[in-house]
């Protein structure tokens, strides 16, 4: 739907500031950027500094680490189905290399793995390439100009950006390792935007100290993983894509080694065994956890499964003590709500303005600063624009753009969000934008080596599953490329691993029978199942009327 | 668990009858088709991915009453409208080409051997008007039959490979698979590649920067945060040929 005639006044008030605006903008005049003490001070405003949030779990081999009460609901819960059912002397499939999840890291991981040889299984929750690499927008970093970049800043950004906690072995091969990545996309034929000479265009991200955000309009994720995920449709020979088949159970054996998974067939309600030489685990998130009640960008499928399968069987987890809010969610119109705006509109020019057509905070703070800036204004300030429906949003001054750049940039740049308000009536390169901080990614994970290796001999890690080389906070347009290092290498590696080191063994589902006997002794879990694999948005009231449904956690 | 914020919200607002696969539900009229089919009861397996407009799982067929036409929609951006009736093709079956992508060098004719059919188009224009994201996708066929990759790969830009405008055309053609190639062909052969993406894997291949980040993994975390600050900051208007004061880690 169209703004409303009061959010009609309220953009006049927008309007009367913008020209002074943009007259700042074109004189480089910005708010200036926090200290590293006074960023500090505004996290207090940042959920993940809400103790009530989280508590100390109970169970498993990171016990006592306090995580929010969403994540910790589902390492505290017991398998979805009894290992004792599970025949494993049945072996539905057998492969060199399986990979869990279908979307940029597993795909790039079974692109890599097939060109070490081996036949791949790819499984996946939903269709191949539903995923959050689909939705990703703003762009891929990578220090591609050596005129003024090299990955010695992006080492820098990426460290500031994490509150300086990250892994510093992750964060060096994700920085060396990003240039090859932008290069091997443009030889799979992804259509970056360019000058018509071939240089890659650029631009800068919060938190970025040079502009190396690399881009596909603004679908750059999509552009991405149609490309990678074409090629695996090209090798279907040696990779197997089983969709709708999300993995419930990593299976080890005997030797210790991971050497498989157990998978459910959504659709006929089977648990089917795939026996495999090594393991890819490449789930993604957990934005539909909606943690504290957040509303998310991230897909349906976005549960945390890999890091409850991947806890179970012993590896420990890291930095999931706080969670990405993406400063930009859409939170009017209603229909859109939670939906991603990219940073690359903050890039572009576009002001973040308050009420009063005021500005509070520089565009390109990182994203966790910047997200606790907009809930201080909307809620400590008192300088929120009221919604409609009840909620706070802020203003993102789109129309700045056009200014700018020239009458036809928003539509030209942001393809995809223009169509998108248009259908509401919302033309953004005449209206701002109302946004508010969404659910948007796991900055923490299961814990691994620059390797793609965990502590669990056989069992790789590739994306938003893994934790580590973001620290607390990841930065824009590092994950696209967090997931297309790491599932190259994952792929690779644990190609090699296949070939080279892979014991046989007896199969076995012993360290779930002793998760669950963990669960039992302490009580911990209070008879909920994980993985949740989907989330529930059944009406409370139809569920009520259900009276011969069955659930198994969130599924029906 | 609780995982119902998404419906909550709208629990209090007007409700209207749509018609899911000719059965009557009233729902909150702010929903779109995708959450007014959970708060129906429906629970999506098929039919739903990103909820956000991309990824092409959730495209919607649906009429009007008293209206001829056939419109196109994605569930999760789409609002119901009152008395609409709808249904769901969360998948459409099409038949892709497999190829050496290495083996492709950008002649045209290279697209026509994959996909003869190409030519089997009638220039209907079905596959347009049902496109849920407004992409000219007859122009790029007809782009394509001229030879023009280029075009193609540009009109198609948007596509999100649903695949409703196969399921509308009358020559059979495979629309999205066939614009997925033109665009990798354009990425690949028809645009330059960037030679300062080269020489820089070059120089990380030859070490060039090894000492530089040795130097910043021993940092304590003091000094670390004294350098982050002082990093310099190349200005947000800067054009292509900015260069830094400080050179010694480029």
């Amino acid at each position: 739907m169209p703004y409303p005639e009061e959010l009609k006044r309220l953009i006049k008030v927008v309007e009367s500031t913008r020209a002074e605006r943009v007259e700042k903008k074109k004189h480089n005049v910005e708010v200036p950027f926090l200290s590293l003490d006074e960023r500090h001070k505004i996290l207090d405003y940042h959920p993940d500094f809400k103790e009530e949030g989280r508590r100390e779990i109970k169970v498993g081999p990171s016990k006592g680490y306090r995580i929010a009460h969403e994540m910790c609901d589902l390492l505290e819960a017991k398998s979805r189905v009894n290992p004792a059912d599970i025949d494993l002397s049945k072996i539905d499939y057998e492969t060199d290399v399986l990979i869990l999840g279908g979307g940029g890291a597993g795909t790039s991981a079974a692109l890599l793995a097939q060109e070490q040889g081996a036949k791949v299984i790819v499984a996946t929750k939903l269709r191949h390439g539903d995923a959050n690499t689909m939705m990703a927008e703003g762009g891929i970093q990578a220090a591609s100009k050596g005129h003024k970049d090299s990955p010695y800043y992006h080492y820098l950004d990426v460290l500031g950006g994490g509150h300086f906690k990250n892994v510093p072995e992750l964060v060096e091969t994700l920085v060396t390792e990003a240039p090859d990545v932008i290069k091997w996309l443009e030889s799979l034929g992804c259509n970056f935007s360019k000058f018509p000479d071939g240089t890659l265009k650029t631009i800068h991200g919060g938190g970025t100290s040079r502009k190396r955000m690399h881009f596909a309009a603004d679908i750059t994720g999509a552009e991405m993983m149609r490309t990678v995920r074409d090629e695996a449709r090209n090798r279907s020979n040696d990779i197997t894509v089983i969709e709708f088949a999300p993995a419930v159970e990593l299976i080890l054996n005997d030797k210790g080694n991971c050497a498989g998974a157990v998978l459910y067939n959504m659709e006929t309600e089977e648990y089917m065994v795939v026996k495999a030489k090594a393991v890819v685990m490449a789930t993604g998130g957990s934005g539909r956890l909606h943690i504290q009640g957040f509303m998310t960008t991230n897909h349906y499928g976005a549960t945390a499964d890999g890091i409850v399968m991947g806890y179970r069987a012993g590896v420990k987890i890291c930095f999931l003590h706080t969670v990405q809010y993406h400063p930009t969610g859409i939170v009017f119109p209603e229909q859109a709500e939670g939906i991603l705006i990219t940073e690359k509109f903050r890039g572009s020019g576009a002001n973040l303005v308050n009420i009063d057509g005021q500005q509070f905070v520089n565009e390109r703070e990182p994203r966790d600063v910047e997200a606790a800036s907009i809930i201080k204004e909307c809620i400590v300030n008192g300088k929120g624009v009221p919604t409609p429906t009840g909620k706070l949003g802020i203003w993102l001054d789109s129309p700045m753009i056009d200014t700018l750049s020239g009458e036809g940039t928003v539509e030209r740049e942001f393809p995809g969000k223009f169509i998108l308000y248009k259908r509401f009536g919302i033309d953004i390169s005449k209206e701002p934008m109302l946004i508010y901080p969404t659910l948007h990614y796991q900055n923490g994970g299961l814990e691994f080596r620059n390797s793609g290796e965990t502590s669990l001999p056989g069992l790789f890690i590739a994306g938003e599953v893994g934790g580590g080389i973001h620290g607390e906070n990841r930065l824009m347009g590092n994950s696209l490329l967090d997931i297309m290092v790491y599932g190259r290498i994952s792929g690779k590696n644990a190609a090699v691993y296949a070939k080279e080191k892979a014991q046989d063994g007896e199969l076995t589902l012993e360290h779930v029978v002793k998760y669950n006997k963990e669960c039992d002794d302490t009580g911990a879990d209070e008879g909920r199942v994980a993985p949740m694999i989907l989330p529930d948005y059944t009406d409370p009231r139809v569920r009520e009327r259900q009276l011969t449904a069955h659930y198994v956690g969130t599924l029906r | 668990m609780s995982t119902t914020v998404e419906v909550k919200e709208a629990i209090e607002a007007k409700m209207i009858p749509i018609y899911i696969m000719g059965k009557k539900y009233d729902v909150p009229e702010t929903l779109t088709i995708m959450k007014a089919m959970e708060y129906a009861g429906y629970k999506y397996i098929r039919g739903c991915g990103c909820r956000g407009g991309v990824c092409g799982a959730c495209s919607t067929v649906y009429r009007k009453p008293g209206d001829y036409k056939i419109y196109s929609g994605l569930a999760c951006q789409t609002v119901v409208e009152p008395e609409m009736y709808l249904t769901q093709l969360p998948f459409y079956p099409a038949m892709r080409a497999t190829y050496n992508f290495y083996d492709i060098t950008g002649e045209p004719e290279q697209v026509f051997g994959l996909y003869p059919e190409l030519f089997r188009c009638v220039a209907c224009n079905a596959c347009t008007k049902i496109c849920p994201m407004d992409v000219e996708v007859m122009d790029y066929i007809a782009a394509l039959k001229r030879g023009d990759i280029k075009a193609a790969a540009e009109i198609s830009f948007d596509c999100i490979q649903c695949g409703l405008c196969a399921s509308r055309c009358m020559g059979e053609l495979p629309q999205y698979h066939i614009a997925q190639l033109a665009r990798r062909i354009n990425g690949a052969y028809l645009t330059p590649r960037a030679e300062h993406l080269k020489t820089m894997v070059a120089n990380i291949a030859a070490g060039r920067y090894a000492e530089c980040l040795n130097k910043l993994k021993s940092m304590n975390e003091e000094t670390l945060k004294k350098t982050y600050t002082a990093r310099e900051m190349e200005p947000a208007t800067a054009g292509e040929d900015w260069t830094p004061e400080e050179s010694k880690c480029l």
